[in-house]
């Protein structure tokens, strides 16, 4: 793949790199950067307004091979990632089979490796993800799994995780923790005035912020880094905060929808608006915001969530969670904290891009010559209206649909291949 | 007179005058219910389908009686001949049902929320006949009804809800529809059964059964579901009834004015002794008569509705 991008804003600022040049790519590899007069035979590449930056990586999505290939495929879903402005996913193992062993791990990269987008497997903490032992994880991360975690539910026993924190410590992998207490879990909406309202089964707050101090108290005991899936709650976001300064290993990602809905969304009782975590209330939205802003939220994920439609146009009580997001999280993430002026690009670029690849210890993509192209290129002014209809996913359950979003990926490039975004 | 909704979902955003005029629409249906021959043509060529997906004698018998009197057709569907457990969709089930041409579906359904999705998925005039921990518009507006029969007047009236409010549909709908109806509104119950920020609805909260007789003009006591959550909620039934159960020695002692409803099925020994199930401070036996009455003015103020 050769192309010539023509004036082009580049930007890493973890090169301080900030220029608005030209940009030769050949084979794949990065070969100019600087005025270049158009070359035959190779694509010529003009945006007006448009951003490149090392390419965005969602290190939380849930792709459903094996298992529930009618919501979503790993070719659907790194189709929806690139289309959504990303280079690099990371897969989490809650598919039936769960990933739970190094042939399992080498399946999800065999299938996608010929793909423009990097889908890297999140191997299970425990066998089946039941939480009674191990899974063989020095074996899956041997075969590539970036990371550990029973997403879907916290490691079941604070031995377990324990042990987990010991043993992925040892193989420099991190544990990323899904943190709910099982005994509150199981409610359908976040406990409050509006599941008070609505008649709907609650799970109250504290059964996330209770595992989330369990998860502290054992990391820093192990002295292992753990990271903190989807935090939705002022009081996680303060336990976070607290660990951070403390200097413990320990770092946390927030959801497009934790950042930009609220429970009130929950009236319509339409099931798009049910997630777990669920959708939580103002205050707990703006220091979801305070977080990311201060840093204390080190990455955006979207916790990608698909499900066929006739399971999620159900009755709200027996309707799966989760919500589609590769698609809308960049938009989400320019039009609510961009645009309303909480982060700058630079600091939108490390939640998308840099943390999640030093979280999960991968090599970061650097815009300079000879360096493999893994680039992200968008538009942070453009006007756009969500149309559900037009993802990539094979999955529609989104609540934002017909959203006026500002801000759209423009093309991705990544493993020698380059799309253009619609 | 028409009603401002073509749905009957809930009280929560229903205005006064729609309540009232129920109510009112009620009075008129109430006296058919005396007649020697209880039946009108009103509803003749209405089709109404009755949704039930969770069992229910009262509220569905209740129905069946209203449509029958206003000579509707009606059909049930109950969760036992229910497509929905052999694999078919909740969805799919009500589109099959409205493609046969049906203008009023009646639903029941554990999940809170149906009603609201069934407006979605059908052109029907939705009439819920209670959904999950939500609401039961109809039987709070018969227990209306039974509360000014008795009492003349709501407005002003003290009126608390005792029991497990947190699993009780009955319970939100009463708070909606008594504060829209200018009644001051309470709940009683140990803080294990009542939700949380029960009292930003409004409604004073009460952990003492004889405060809440004397300081109150009507009890509305519910079941205690022992099917439900109650068996964590509370440390037993025993504890429950000496400490919340309404019993005549309490009724006699503290108001001997009060009135007792109760929405049914009573469990006689729990939240109420048969002493007062059957005694006189209550009017249990004419809530049922009347949610006829009151089911019949829902149907027909739907059913007449101009399209």
């Amino acid at each position: 793949m050769d192309v010539l991008i023509k004036n082009i804003h580049l930007i890493n600022p973890e090169q301080n790199l900030d220029t608005v040049t030209d940009l030769l790519i050949e084979n794949g590899v990065i070969k100019r950067i600087g005025k270049i007069e158009n070359i035959n035979n190779v694509e010529t590449l003009e945006f007006s307004n448009a951003y490149c930056v090392p390419g965005f990586f969602d290190m939380h999505v849930h792709f459903r091979e094996p298992g529930y290939e009618q919501a979503e495929t790993l070719l659907t879903g790194a189709n929806s990632a690139a289309e959504g402005g990303f280079t690099g996913v990371a897969v989490m193992p809650n598919t039936s089979l769960a990933i739970d062993n190094g042939d399992l791990v080498n399946s999800v990269l065999a299938k996608t490796k010929s793909h423009l987008v990097d889908v890297l497997p999140i191997g299970a903490v425990t066998v089946g993800r039941k939480g009674e032992h191990l899974a063989p994880m020095a074996e899956m991360a041997e075969e590539g799994a970036v990371a550990f975690s029973d997403d879907g539910t916290a490691v079941k026993t604070a031995k377990l995780l324990r042990y987990a924190l010991e043993y992925s410590g040892m193989l420099n992998k991190i544990i990323i923790e899904h943190c709910e207490d099982e005994s509150l879990a199981g409610g359908a909406m976040n406990e409050g005035k509006i599941s008070t309202e609505l008649g709907l089964p609650p799970v109250p707050a504290i059964a996330e912020e209770l595992t989330i101090a369990r998860d502290i108290v054992v990391a820093e005991y192990t002295n292992s880094p753990i990271h903190i899936a989807h935090i939705s709650t002022k009081k996680s976001v303060e336990l976070v905060r607290h660990a951070k300064e403390k200097g413990l290993k320990i770092t946390a990602e927030a959801t497009p929808h934790h950042f930009t809905l609220t429970e009130n969304a929950l009236k319509s009782y339409d099931t798009n608006y049910k997630m777990n975590p669920p959708l939580r209330t103002e205050e707990d939205k703006l220091a979801i915001i305070a977080g990311l802003k201060d840093g204390t939220i080190d990455v955006i994920a979207s916790d990608h969530a698909p499900h066929a439609v006739e399971d999620k146009e159900v009755e709200f009580t027996f309707a799966p969670n989760g919500i589609i997001g590769l698609e809308t999280e960049l938009g989400l993430t320019l039009t609510e904290l961009y645009h309303k002026k909480i982060l700058t690009l630079e600091e939108i670029i490390y939640k998308l891009s840099v943390n999640p690849r030093k979280i999960l210890r991968l090599p970061l993509p650097r815009i300079e010559i000879g360096e493999k192209a893994n680039l992200t290129i968008f538009d942070a002014d453009k006007l756009w209206t969500v149309d559900k209809n037009k993802f990539k996913s094979k999955s529609r359950n989104t609540p934002f649909d017909k959203k006026l979003l500002t801000g759209k990926a423009l093309a991705v490039i990544n493993n020698n291949q380059l799309h253009i975004i619609d | 007179m028409s009603l401002s909704t073509k749905h009957l979902l809930g009280l929560q955003n229903l205005p006064r005058e729609d309540i009232e005029l129920i109510l009112d629409t009620a009075t008129t249906f109430r006296e058919i219910l005396d007649r020697p021959i209880k039946k009108v043509p009103t509803l003749t060529g209405t089709t109404v389908v009755n949704l039930f997906f969770e069992n229910s004698t009262r509220t569905r018998i209740s129905f069946e009686l209203a449509q029958k009197r206003l000579s509707a057709d009606t059909v049930n569907f109950s969760t036992a001949s229910s497509s929905t457990k052999k694999g078919e969709t909740f969805k799919d089930t009500v589109r099959n049902i409205e493609a046969m041409k049906i203008d009023i579906i009646v639903v029941r359904h554990q999940s809170a929320g149906v009603p609201t999705f069934l407006t979605r998925i059908s052109n029907a005039s939705i009439i819920n006949a209670g959904d999950g921990f939500h609401e039961h518009p109809t039987q709070a507006l018969l227990d209306f009804y039974s509360m000014k029969e008795k009492l003349g007047n709501i407005e002003g009236k003290k009126v608390c809800i005792v029991g497990d409010i947190a699993h009780s549909r009955v319970a939100l709908s009463n708070i909606y529809g008594l504060l829209s109806l200018g009644a001051k509104v309470s709940v009683c119950g140990p803080p294990t059964m009542l939700p949380r920020s029960i009292e930003n609805l409004g409604v004073k909260v009460y952990y003492d059964i004889n405060s809440a007789i004397k300081e109150n003009d009507i009890l509305n006591v519910l079941r205690i579901q022992l099917e439900r959550d109650a068996g964590n909620a509370i440390p037993s039934l025993r504890e429950y009834h000496k400490y919340f159960g309404i019993t005549k020695e309490r009724l006699d002692k503290y108001n001997k004015d009060i009135l007792i409803l109760h929405p049914g099925p009573i469990n006689r020994g729990v939240e109420l002794t048969s002493e007062v199930a059957d005694g006189e401070y209550q009017i249990i036996l004419d809530q049922v008569t009347n949610g006829v009455a009151v089911r019949m003015a829902v149907l027909y103020l739907l059913g007449t509705l101009p399209s």
